[in-house]
Protein backbone atom coordinates (compact mmCIF):
# COMPACT_ATOMS: atom_id res chain seq x y z
CA UNK A 1 0.00 0.00 0.00
CA UNK A 2 1.32 3.46 -1.23
CA UNK A 3 0.62 6.00 1.50
CA UNK A 4 -0.32 9.77 1.22
CA UNK A 5 -0.36 10.97 4.66
CA UNK A 6 0.80 9.24 7.38
CA UNK A 7 -0.34 10.89 11.12
CA UNK A 8 1.76 9.78 13.80
CA UNK A 9 0.77 10.69 17.58
CA UNK A 10 -1.46 13.50 16.95
CA UNK A 11 -3.31 15.50 19.75
CA UNK A 12 -5.41 18.23 19.40
CA UNK A 13 -6.58 20.49 22.28
CA UNK A 14 -9.24 23.58 21.68
CA UNK A 15 -10.29 25.36 25.10
CA UNK A 16 -8.66 22.47 26.50
CA UNK A 17 -10.63 20.29 25.41
CA UNK A 18 -9.53 17.28 24.12
CA UNK A 19 -10.47 17.00 20.59
CA UNK A 20 -8.40 14.32 19.05
CA UNK A 21 -6.76 11.59 20.74
CA UNK A 22 -3.79 10.46 19.63
CA UNK A 23 -4.49 10.13 16.21
CA UNK A 24 -2.07 7.29 14.53
CA UNK A 25 -3.24 6.51 10.98
CA UNK A 26 -1.99 5.96 7.52
CA UNK A 27 -3.93 6.99 4.20
CA UNK A 28 -3.63 5.43 1.22
CA UNK A 29 -2.40 7.49 -1.87
CA UNK A 30 -4.54 6.91 -5.09
CA UNK A 31 -7.93 5.46 -2.85
CA UNK A 32 -10.98 7.06 -1.50
CA UNK A 33 -10.85 7.38 2.07
CA UNK A 34 -13.71 8.05 4.25
CA UNK A 35 -13.94 8.99 7.51
CA UNK A 36 -16.84 8.36 8.98
CA UNK A 37 -18.31 8.63 12.96
CA UNK A 38 -20.90 10.02 15.02
CA UNK A 39 -21.42 13.92 14.94
CA UNK A 40 -18.68 15.89 17.03
CA UNK A 41 -16.23 12.66 17.18
CA UNK A 42 -13.59 15.26 15.63
CA UNK A 43 -13.90 14.09 12.12
CA UNK A 44 -13.95 17.68 10.64
CA UNK A 45 -11.00 18.97 13.18
CA UNK A 46 -8.88 15.84 11.70
CA UNK A 47 -9.65 17.11 7.98
CA UNK A 48 -9.05 20.27 8.65
CA UNK A 49 -5.64 19.28 10.50
CA UNK A 50 -4.70 17.97 7.46
CA UNK A 51 -4.57 21.47 5.77
CA UNK A 52 -3.28 23.45 8.70
CA UNK A 53 -7.25 24.91 8.25
CA UNK A 54 -6.43 24.73 12.25
CA UNK A 55 -4.31 27.20 12.57
CA UNK A 56 -7.54 29.53 12.30
CA UNK A 57 -9.07 28.69 15.88
CA UNK A 58 -8.35 30.36 18.83
CA UNK A 59 -6.77 28.45 22.00
CA UNK A 60 -5.38 25.78 20.10
CA UNK A 61 -3.24 23.06 21.14
CA UNK A 62 -2.08 20.54 18.62
CA UNK A 63 1.04 17.93 18.97
CA UNK A 64 2.38 14.73 16.96
CA UNK A 65 3.17 14.69 13.31
CA UNK A 66 1.23 15.00 10.00
CA UNK A 67 3.80 13.83 7.43
CA UNK A 68 2.57 14.55 3.59
CA UNK A 69 5.46 12.49 1.72
CA UNK A 70 8.28 13.14 3.37
CA UNK A 71 7.56 16.35 5.31
CA UNK A 72 5.69 17.02 8.89
CA UNK A 73 3.58 19.53 7.73
CA UNK A 74 2.74 20.48 11.04
CA UNK A 75 6.70 21.33 11.87
CA UNK A 76 7.74 22.49 8.45
CA UNK A 77 9.65 26.16 7.29
CA UNK A 78 7.85 25.99 4.12
CA UNK A 79 5.20 28.74 3.21
CA UNK A 80 1.89 27.37 4.41
CA UNK A 81 -0.13 28.16 1.43
CA UNK A 82 2.62 26.04 -0.53
CA UNK A 83 1.12 23.05 1.74
CA UNK A 84 -2.28 24.29 1.45
CA UNK A 85 -2.18 24.43 -2.36
CA UNK A 86 -1.47 20.28 -2.36
CA UNK A 87 -4.99 19.81 -1.26
CA UNK A 88 -7.93 21.15 -2.70
CA UNK A 89 -11.17 21.43 0.00
CA UNK A 90 -14.46 20.84 -0.70
CA UNK A 91 -17.02 22.20 2.13
CA UNK A 92 -20.11 21.22 3.66
CA UNK A 93 -21.43 23.69 1.53
CA UNK A 94 -20.30 25.57 -1.49
CA UNK A 95 -18.35 29.20 -0.59
CA UNK A 96 -18.38 30.32 -4.84
CA UNK A 97 -16.26 33.43 -4.27
CA UNK A 98 -17.66 37.00 -5.00
CA UNK A 99 -17.07 37.20 -8.68
CA UNK A 100 -17.73 35.29 -11.88
CA UNK A 101 -17.67 31.64 -12.81
CA UNK A 102 -14.95 32.07 -15.10
CA UNK A 103 -13.01 33.87 -12.32
CA UNK A 104 -13.17 31.61 -9.29
CA UNK A 105 -11.98 28.76 -11.07
CA UNK A 106 -9.17 31.26 -12.55
CA UNK A 107 -8.42 32.78 -8.74
CA UNK A 108 -5.84 29.60 -7.69
CA UNK A 109 -4.67 29.77 -11.19
CA UNK A 110 -3.80 33.78 -11.03
CA UNK A 111 -2.51 33.82 -7.46
CA UNK A 112 0.10 31.33 -8.51
CA UNK A 113 0.96 33.70 -10.99
CA UNK A 114 -0.38 32.67 -14.11
CA UNK A 115 -1.81 35.24 -15.69
CA UNK A 116 -1.74 34.39 -19.45
CA UNK A 117 -5.31 34.93 -20.68
CA UNK A 118 -5.22 31.95 -23.28
CA UNK A 119 -3.55 29.59 -20.72
CA UNK A 120 -6.24 30.51 -18.51
CA UNK A 121 -9.31 30.44 -20.83
CA UNK A 122 -8.53 26.75 -21.86
CA UNK A 123 -7.14 26.06 -17.89
CA UNK A 124 -10.94 27.20 -17.03
CA UNK A 125 -12.53 25.15 -19.53
CA UNK A 126 -10.49 21.84 -18.91
CA UNK A 127 -11.73 22.01 -15.42
CA UNK A 128 -15.29 22.75 -15.83
CA UNK A 129 -15.35 19.94 -18.19
CA UNK A 130 -13.51 17.93 -15.74
CA UNK A 131 -16.66 18.52 -13.23
CA UNK A 132 -19.00 18.11 -16.15
CA UNK A 133 -20.11 21.90 -15.59
CA UNK A 134 -19.11 22.94 -18.62
CA UNK A 135 -22.21 22.69 -20.93
CA UNK A 136 -24.55 24.27 -18.31
CA UNK A 137 -21.92 27.07 -17.63
CA UNK A 138 -19.95 28.19 -21.54
CA UNK A 139 -22.74 30.95 -22.49
CA UNK A 140 -22.31 32.60 -18.83
CA UNK A 141 -19.12 32.18 -17.67
CA UNK A 142 -19.02 36.08 -16.70
CA UNK A 143 -22.11 35.81 -14.74
CA UNK A 144 -21.54 36.03 -11.03
CA UNK A 145 -20.86 32.60 -9.63
CA UNK A 146 -23.52 33.12 -6.99
CA UNK A 147 -26.40 32.96 -9.70
CA UNK A 148 -25.65 28.85 -10.17
CA UNK A 149 -27.74 26.59 -8.28
CA UNK A 150 -26.46 24.85 -4.84
CA UNK A 151 -25.41 21.74 -6.99
CA UNK A 152 -23.56 23.29 -9.47
CA UNK A 153 -21.97 25.78 -6.89
CA UNK A 154 -20.38 22.67 -5.41
CA UNK A 155 -18.97 21.38 -8.87
CA UNK A 156 -17.54 24.79 -9.38
CA UNK A 157 -15.90 24.62 -6.15
CA UNK A 158 -14.31 21.43 -7.22
CA UNK A 159 -13.23 22.35 -10.50
CA UNK A 160 -11.52 25.64 -8.58
CA UNK A 161 -10.12 23.52 -6.00
CA UNK A 162 -8.68 21.12 -8.97
CA UNK A 163 -7.21 23.58 -10.96
CA UNK A 164 -4.36 24.58 -8.45
CA UNK A 165 -2.96 20.93 -9.07
CA UNK A 166 -3.50 19.09 -6.17
CA UNK A 167 -2.50 15.91 -5.30
CA UNK A 168 -4.86 16.35 -2.21
CA UNK A 169 -8.95 16.02 -2.29
CA UNK A 170 -10.46 16.86 1.45
CA UNK A 171 -13.59 16.82 1.39
CA UNK A 172 -16.09 17.56 4.73
CA UNK A 173 -19.67 15.95 4.26
CA UNK A 174 -19.25 17.98 0.54
CA UNK A 175 -23.05 16.10 -0.48
CA UNK A 176 -24.91 16.98 2.72
CA UNK A 177 -26.58 20.21 0.94
CA UNK A 178 -27.37 18.82 -2.31
CA UNK A 179 -29.85 17.41 -3.92
CA UNK A 180 -30.04 13.35 -4.75
CA UNK A 181 -28.54 14.06 -8.31
CA UNK A 182 -26.02 16.49 -7.73
CA UNK A 183 -25.19 14.20 -4.65
CA UNK A 184 -24.47 10.99 -7.53
CA UNK A 185 -22.96 13.50 -9.81
CA UNK A 186 -20.25 14.63 -7.06
CA UNK A 187 -19.56 10.76 -6.09
CA UNK A 188 -19.19 9.31 -9.80
CA UNK A 189 -16.18 12.24 -9.71
CA UNK A 190 -14.79 11.28 -6.81
CA UNK A 191 -14.77 7.86 -8.16
CA UNK A 192 -13.05 8.53 -11.17
CA UNK A 193 -11.15 11.19 -9.64
CA UNK A 194 -9.27 8.63 -7.36
CA UNK A 195 -7.27 7.63 -9.85
CA UNK A 196 -4.97 10.93 -9.86
CA UNK A 197 -5.70 12.01 -6.64
CA UNK A 198 -5.79 10.79 -3.15
CA UNK A 199 -9.32 11.50 -1.60
CA UNK A 200 -10.39 12.02 2.08
CA UNK A 201 -13.90 12.55 2.57
CA UNK A 202 -15.93 12.82 5.86
CA UNK A 203 -19.36 11.57 5.78
CA UNK A 204 -22.03 10.45 8.41
CA UNK A 205 -23.85 8.98 5.70
CA UNK A 206 -23.23 5.48 5.86
CA UNK A 207 -24.35 4.51 2.31
CA UNK A 208 -22.52 6.80 0.73
CA UNK A 209 -19.39 5.04 2.82
CA UNK A 210 -20.59 1.68 2.00
CA UNK A 211 -20.80 2.79 -1.80
CA UNK A 212 -17.61 4.76 -2.29
CA UNK A 213 -15.07 3.79 0.06
CA UNK A 214 -12.12 1.80 -0.45
CA UNK A 215 -10.44 2.84 3.21
CA UNK A 216 -12.42 3.83 5.92
CA UNK A 217 -11.57 5.42 9.48
CA UNK A 218 -13.99 5.08 11.93
CA UNK A 219 -13.91 7.40 14.84
CA UNK A 220 -15.38 8.06 18.46
CA UNK A 221 -15.12 10.95 21.29
CA UNK A 222 -12.14 12.20 19.78
CA UNK A 223 -10.10 8.69 18.53
CA UNK A 224 -10.13 6.25 16.04
CA UNK A 225 -11.36 3.23 16.71
CA UNK A 226 -10.77 1.00 13.67
CA UNK A 227 -9.62 1.87 10.19
CA UNK A 228 -8.64 -0.24 7.10
CA UNK A 229 -10.01 -1.79 3.81
CA UNK A 230 -13.51 -0.98 3.35
CA UNK A 231 -14.70 -4.28 3.43
CA UNK A 232 -12.94 -5.38 6.49
CA UNK A 233 -14.19 -2.39 8.49
CA UNK A 234 -17.88 -2.23 6.99
CA UNK A 235 -18.17 -6.38 6.68
CA UNK A 236 -16.28 -7.83 9.66
CA UNK A 237 -15.53 -4.84 12.01
CA UNK A 238 -13.10 -6.15 14.74
CA UNK A 239 -13.82 -3.24 17.76
CA UNK A 240 -17.82 -3.26 19.40
CA UNK A 241 -18.15 -0.04 18.77
CA UNK A 242 -17.67 -0.17 15.14
CA UNK A 243 -20.16 -2.82 15.10
CA UNK A 244 -22.85 -0.30 17.71
CA UNK A 245 -22.44 2.21 15.03
CA UNK A 246 -22.49 -0.20 11.78
CA UNK A 247 -25.82 -1.41 13.63
CA UNK A 248 -26.89 1.95 13.70
CA UNK A 249 -27.14 1.92 17.88
CA UNK A 250 -25.97 5.43 18.09
CA UNK A 251 -25.20 8.41 15.40
CA UNK B 1 -59.73 35.46 25.04
CA UNK B 2 -56.60 33.56 26.18
CA UNK B 3 -53.46 35.10 28.01
CA UNK B 4 -50.87 34.98 25.45
CA UNK B 5 -53.61 36.82 22.82
CA UNK B 6 -53.86 39.79 25.13
CA UNK B 7 -50.45 39.71 25.48
CA UNK B 8 -50.08 39.41 21.64
CA UNK B 9 -52.51 42.34 21.04
CA UNK B 10 -50.59 44.69 23.94
CA UNK B 11 -47.36 44.33 22.14
CA UNK B 12 -48.67 44.98 18.90
CA UNK B 13 -49.88 47.29 20.00
CA UNK B 14 -46.61 48.84 21.94
CA UNK B 15 -44.85 48.61 18.42
CA UNK B 16 -46.81 50.20 16.69
CA UNK B 17 -47.32 53.17 19.29
CA UNK B 18 -43.43 53.43 18.99
CA UNK B 19 -43.29 53.16 15.26
CA UNK B 20 -45.51 55.88 15.00
CA UNK B 21 -43.60 58.17 17.34
CA UNK B 22 -40.13 57.68 15.74
CA UNK B 23 -41.99 58.25 12.06
CA UNK B 24 -44.10 61.10 13.82
CA UNK B 25 -40.91 62.78 15.08
CA UNK B 26 -39.10 62.59 11.71
CA UNK B 27 -42.24 64.11 9.71
CA UNK B 28 -42.13 67.22 12.94
CA UNK B 29 -39.23 67.86 12.32
CA UNK B 30 -39.31 68.12 7.99
CA UNK B 31 -41.92 70.21 8.58
CA UNK B 32 -40.24 72.36 11.07
CA UNK B 33 -37.87 73.12 8.86
CA UNK B 34 -39.64 73.40 5.53
CA UNK B 35 -42.10 75.88 6.92
CA UNK B 36 -39.42 77.97 8.14
CA UNK B 37 -36.78 77.59 5.76
CA UNK B 38 -38.14 77.42 1.58
CA UNK B 39 -39.55 81.07 2.16
CA UNK B 40 -35.98 82.34 2.73
CA UNK B 41 -34.47 79.34 0.13
CA UNK B 42 -33.54 80.96 -2.81
CA UNK B 43 -31.05 80.15 -5.50
CA UNK B 44 -28.81 83.10 -4.36
CA UNK B 45 -28.44 81.46 -0.79
CA UNK B 46 -26.95 78.45 -2.34
CA UNK B 47 -24.62 80.07 -4.97
CA UNK B 48 -23.09 82.70 -3.40
CA UNK B 49 -21.28 83.18 -0.16
CA UNK B 50 -22.06 85.98 2.26
CA UNK B 51 -21.77 89.56 1.23
CA UNK B 52 -21.23 92.16 3.49
CA UNK B 53 -24.10 92.48 6.12
CA UNK B 54 -25.61 88.91 4.98
CA UNK B 55 -25.65 88.14 8.78
CA UNK B 56 -27.81 91.21 9.22
CA UNK B 57 -30.29 89.90 6.56
CA UNK B 58 -28.53 91.56 3.63
CA UNK B 59 -27.32 89.78 0.25
CA UNK B 60 -25.17 86.74 0.01
CA UNK B 61 -25.44 82.96 0.36
CA UNK B 62 -23.84 79.91 2.32
CA UNK B 63 -22.22 78.39 -0.77
CA UNK B 64 -19.30 79.00 1.51
CA UNK B 65 -20.81 76.23 4.00
CA UNK B 66 -21.83 74.22 1.67
CA UNK B 67 -18.85 73.50 -0.24
CA UNK B 68 -17.22 73.19 3.17
CA UNK B 69 -19.37 70.97 4.30
CA UNK B 70 -18.83 68.67 1.62
CA UNK B 71 -15.28 69.06 1.24
CA UNK B 72 -14.63 68.54 5.29
CA UNK B 73 -17.08 65.21 5.18
CA UNK B 74 -15.74 63.80 2.25
CA UNK B 75 -12.09 64.28 3.17
CA UNK B 76 -12.49 62.77 6.46
CA UNK B 77 -14.71 59.85 5.15
CA UNK B 78 -11.42 59.30 2.27
CA UNK B 79 -8.93 59.73 5.00
CA UNK B 80 -10.91 57.36 7.57
CA UNK B 81 -11.56 54.40 4.92
CA UNK B 82 -7.86 54.33 4.45
CA UNK B 83 -7.04 53.53 7.98
CA UNK B 84 -10.84 52.08 9.04
CA UNK B 85 -10.56 48.94 5.98
CA UNK B 86 -7.36 47.51 6.66
CA UNK B 87 -7.77 47.83 9.90
CA UNK B 88 -11.11 46.11 9.79
CA UNK B 89 -9.93 42.98 7.35
CA UNK B 90 -6.80 42.74 9.36
CA UNK B 91 -8.87 42.39 12.57
CA UNK B 92 -11.19 39.35 10.92
CA UNK B 93 -9.15 37.66 8.59
CA UNK B 94 -5.16 38.38 10.22
CA UNK B 95 -5.81 38.00 13.86
CA UNK B 96 -8.62 35.33 13.48
CA UNK B 97 -6.61 33.42 16.24
CA UNK B 98 -6.56 35.93 18.73
CA UNK B 99 -9.96 36.12 19.63
CA UNK B 100 -8.92 37.79 23.31
CA UNK B 101 -7.00 40.67 21.56
CA UNK B 102 -9.71 41.16 19.12
CA UNK B 103 -12.40 41.44 21.42
CA UNK B 104 -10.48 44.10 23.46
CA UNK B 105 -9.57 45.92 20.73
CA UNK B 106 -13.14 45.81 19.78
CA UNK B 107 -14.15 46.96 23.14
CA UNK B 108 -11.80 49.95 23.27
CA UNK B 109 -13.30 51.02 19.70
CA UNK B 110 -16.61 50.63 20.86
CA UNK B 111 -15.52 53.22 24.10
CA UNK B 112 -14.16 55.48 21.24
CA UNK B 113 -17.39 55.43 19.34
CA UNK B 114 -19.21 56.59 22.61
CA UNK B 115 -16.86 59.65 23.32
CA UNK B 116 -18.94 63.07 22.13
CA UNK B 117 -17.58 64.88 19.11
CA UNK B 118 -16.72 68.19 21.01
CA UNK B 119 -14.03 66.31 23.06
CA UNK B 120 -12.37 65.55 19.75
CA UNK B 121 -12.38 68.99 18.51
CA UNK B 122 -10.98 69.96 22.33
CA UNK B 123 -8.14 66.86 21.71
CA UNK B 124 -7.45 68.21 18.35
CA UNK B 125 -7.22 72.03 19.48
CA UNK B 126 -4.99 71.07 22.05
CA UNK B 127 -2.36 69.38 19.97
CA UNK B 128 -2.66 72.32 17.09
CA UNK B 129 -2.03 74.89 19.95
CA UNK B 130 0.89 72.53 20.93
CA UNK B 131 2.12 72.65 16.75
CA UNK B 132 1.30 76.30 16.35
CA UNK B 133 -1.23 75.37 13.63
CA UNK B 134 -4.41 77.54 12.73
CA UNK B 135 -7.71 76.69 11.80
CA UNK B 136 -7.91 75.07 8.68
CA UNK B 137 -9.71 72.81 6.27
CA UNK B 138 -6.97 70.11 7.05
CA UNK B 139 -7.09 70.38 10.63
CA UNK B 140 -11.13 69.99 10.53
CA UNK B 141 -10.84 66.99 8.14
CA UNK B 142 -8.19 64.73 10.43
CA UNK B 143 -10.30 65.59 13.29
CA UNK B 144 -13.48 64.92 12.04
CA UNK B 145 -11.60 61.64 10.84
CA UNK B 146 -10.46 60.49 13.68
CA UNK B 147 -13.85 60.99 15.13
CA UNK B 148 -15.62 58.45 12.65
CA UNK B 149 -12.92 55.81 12.61
CA UNK B 150 -13.84 53.97 15.36
CA UNK B 151 -17.71 54.06 14.05
CA UNK B 152 -16.19 53.32 10.31
CA UNK B 153 -13.97 50.30 12.03
CA UNK B 154 -16.51 48.92 13.92
CA UNK B 155 -19.42 48.88 11.78
CA UNK B 156 -17.07 47.23 8.48
CA UNK B 157 -16.10 44.72 11.89
CA UNK B 158 -19.85 43.76 12.18
CA UNK B 159 -20.17 43.02 8.15
CA UNK B 160 -17.13 41.28 8.30
CA UNK B 161 -18.23 38.73 11.15
CA UNK B 162 -21.33 38.28 8.87
CA UNK B 163 -19.21 36.66 6.53
CA UNK B 164 -19.03 32.93 6.79
CA UNK B 165 -15.78 30.75 8.00
CA UNK B 166 -15.86 28.62 4.82
CA UNK B 167 -14.71 31.47 2.55
CA UNK B 168 -11.74 31.94 4.53
CA UNK B 169 -11.12 28.57 4.68
CA UNK B 170 -11.74 28.13 0.72
CA UNK B 171 -9.58 31.45 -0.01
CA UNK B 172 -6.51 29.80 1.75
CA UNK B 173 -7.11 26.01 0.46
CA UNK B 174 -6.49 27.68 -2.89
CA UNK B 175 -3.20 28.71 -1.58
CA UNK B 176 -3.98 32.36 -1.20
CA UNK B 177 -2.52 34.01 2.02
CA UNK B 178 -4.54 35.91 4.37
CA UNK B 179 -3.90 39.35 2.74
CA UNK B 180 -4.67 38.09 -0.88
CA UNK B 181 -7.75 36.55 0.61
CA UNK B 182 -8.65 39.91 2.59
CA UNK B 183 -8.25 41.94 -0.36
CA UNK B 184 -9.36 39.74 -3.23
CA UNK B 185 -12.21 38.38 -2.09
CA UNK B 186 -13.45 40.01 1.45
CA UNK B 187 -13.91 43.07 0.12
CA UNK B 188 -15.71 42.30 -2.56
CA UNK B 189 -18.00 40.02 -0.65
CA UNK B 190 -18.55 42.66 1.87
CA UNK B 191 -18.69 45.89 -0.60
CA UNK B 192 -22.43 46.84 0.38
CA UNK B 193 -21.86 46.58 3.93
CA UNK B 194 -19.10 48.44 3.23
CA UNK B 195 -20.57 51.30 1.93
CA UNK B 196 -23.52 51.18 4.40
CA UNK B 197 -20.43 51.53 6.83
CA UNK B 198 -19.09 54.47 4.97
CA UNK B 199 -22.26 56.26 4.23
CA UNK B 200 -22.96 55.54 8.34
CA UNK B 201 -19.63 57.44 9.16
CA UNK B 202 -20.75 60.34 5.84
CA UNK B 203 -24.04 61.01 7.84
CA UNK B 204 -21.57 61.36 10.87
CA UNK B 205 -19.10 63.85 9.55
CA UNK B 206 -21.57 66.39 7.43
CA UNK B 207 -23.61 66.33 10.59
CA UNK B 208 -21.40 67.63 13.17
CA UNK B 209 -20.66 70.69 14.37
CA UNK B 210 -18.34 70.35 17.43
CA UNK B 211 -15.79 68.53 15.89
CA UNK B 212 -15.03 71.52 13.52
CA UNK B 213 -15.82 74.48 15.34
CA UNK B 214 -12.21 74.65 16.89
CA UNK B 215 -10.62 72.92 14.20
CA UNK B 216 -11.63 73.95 10.30
CA UNK B 217 -12.44 77.37 11.97
CA UNK B 218 -15.10 79.34 10.00
CA UNK B 219 -14.70 81.73 7.22
CA UNK B 220 -17.08 83.50 4.48
CA UNK B 221 -14.90 82.44 1.93
CA UNK B 222 -14.99 79.14 -0.02
CA UNK B 223 -11.35 77.59 0.98
CA UNK B 224 -9.31 77.24 -2.20
CA UNK B 225 -6.45 75.04 -0.03
CA UNK B 226 -6.55 72.93 2.76
CA UNK B 227 -4.77 75.73 4.79
CA UNK B 228 -7.71 77.85 4.88
CA UNK B 229 -10.15 77.61 7.13
CA UNK B 230 -13.49 77.09 6.49
CA UNK B 231 -17.40 77.48 7.20
CA UNK B 232 -19.42 74.12 7.51
CA UNK B 233 -23.44 74.20 7.13
CA UNK B 234 -23.91 72.79 11.31
CA UNK B 235 -21.98 76.04 12.59
CA UNK B 236 -23.54 78.22 9.55
CA UNK B 237 -27.36 77.13 11.27
CA UNK B 238 -25.88 77.52 14.48
CA UNK B 239 -24.44 81.46 14.19
CA UNK B 240 -27.31 82.04 12.07
CA UNK B 241 -29.74 80.92 14.62
CA UNK B 242 -28.32 82.80 17.02
CA UNK B 243 -29.09 85.96 15.38
CA UNK B 244 -32.04 88.12 17.07
CA UNK B 245 -33.04 89.50 13.05
CA UNK B 246 -36.30 86.64 12.01
CA UNK B 247 -35.02 86.62 8.39
CA UNK B 248 -31.75 85.48 9.44
CA UNK B 249 -33.12 83.29 11.54
CA UNK B 250 -35.16 81.50 8.50
CA UNK B 251 -32.09 81.39 6.62
CA UNK B 252 -30.81 79.33 9.27
CA UNK B 253 -33.62 76.76 8.62
CA UNK B 254 -32.94 77.12 4.88
CA UNK B 255 -29.84 75.63 5.79
CA UNK B 256 -30.86 73.26 7.24
CA UNK B 257 -33.07 72.20 4.57
CA UNK B 258 -30.38 72.60 2.43
CA UNK B 259 -27.96 70.10 5.21
CA UNK B 260 -31.22 67.99 5.03
CA UNK B 261 -31.06 67.03 1.49
CA UNK B 262 -27.47 66.56 1.43
CA UNK B 263 -27.72 63.62 2.99
CA UNK B 264 -30.32 62.75 1.26
CA UNK B 265 -29.02 62.80 -1.95
CA UNK B 266 -25.61 61.16 -0.87
CA UNK B 267 -27.81 58.01 0.95
CA UNK B 268 -30.08 57.51 -2.39
CA UNK B 269 -26.15 57.74 -4.27
CA UNK B 270 -24.87 55.21 -1.94
CA UNK B 271 -27.87 52.90 -2.08
CA UNK B 272 -27.82 52.92 -5.71
CA UNK B 273 -24.25 51.75 -5.70
CA UNK B 274 -24.52 49.39 -3.05
CA UNK B 275 -27.12 47.74 -5.42
CA UNK B 276 -24.83 47.91 -8.38
CA UNK B 277 -22.29 45.85 -6.42
CA UNK B 278 -24.41 43.37 -5.23
CA UNK B 279 -25.44 42.20 -9.08
CA UNK B 280 -21.61 41.60 -9.44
Amino acid sequence: MNTAIRIRNLNLYIHNHHILKNINVEIPANKLTVIIGPSGCGKTTLLKALNRLTDLSPDIDISGQIFIGEEDILHTNRDITEIRKQMGLLAQRPFPLPMSIFKNVAFGLKIGGRRNKNILAKRVEYYLKEVNLWDEVKDRLHQPASRLSIGQQQRLCLARGLAVDPKIILADEPTSALDPISTQAIEQKFAELKKNYTIVMVTHILRQARQIADYIIFMHMGEVVEHGPAEQVLNNPKEEKTKMYLQGVFY
Amino acid sequence: MNRRRIEEIIFRTLMFLATMLMGGVLILILIAIFRNGLPSLTWEMLTQPPKGGYYFGREGGIANAILGSLYLSLGAVALALIIALPVALFLNIHMKNYERWVNIIRFLMDTLWGIPSIVYGAFAFMIMIALGMKASLLAGIVTVALFILPIMIRSMDEVIRGVPDGLLEAGLSLGANRTEVAFLIFIRQCSTGFVTAILLALGRAIGDAAAVIFTAGFSDRIPTSIHQPAATLPLAIFFQLNSPIEEVKNRAYASAVVLTFLVLIISILSRYLSKKLKNH
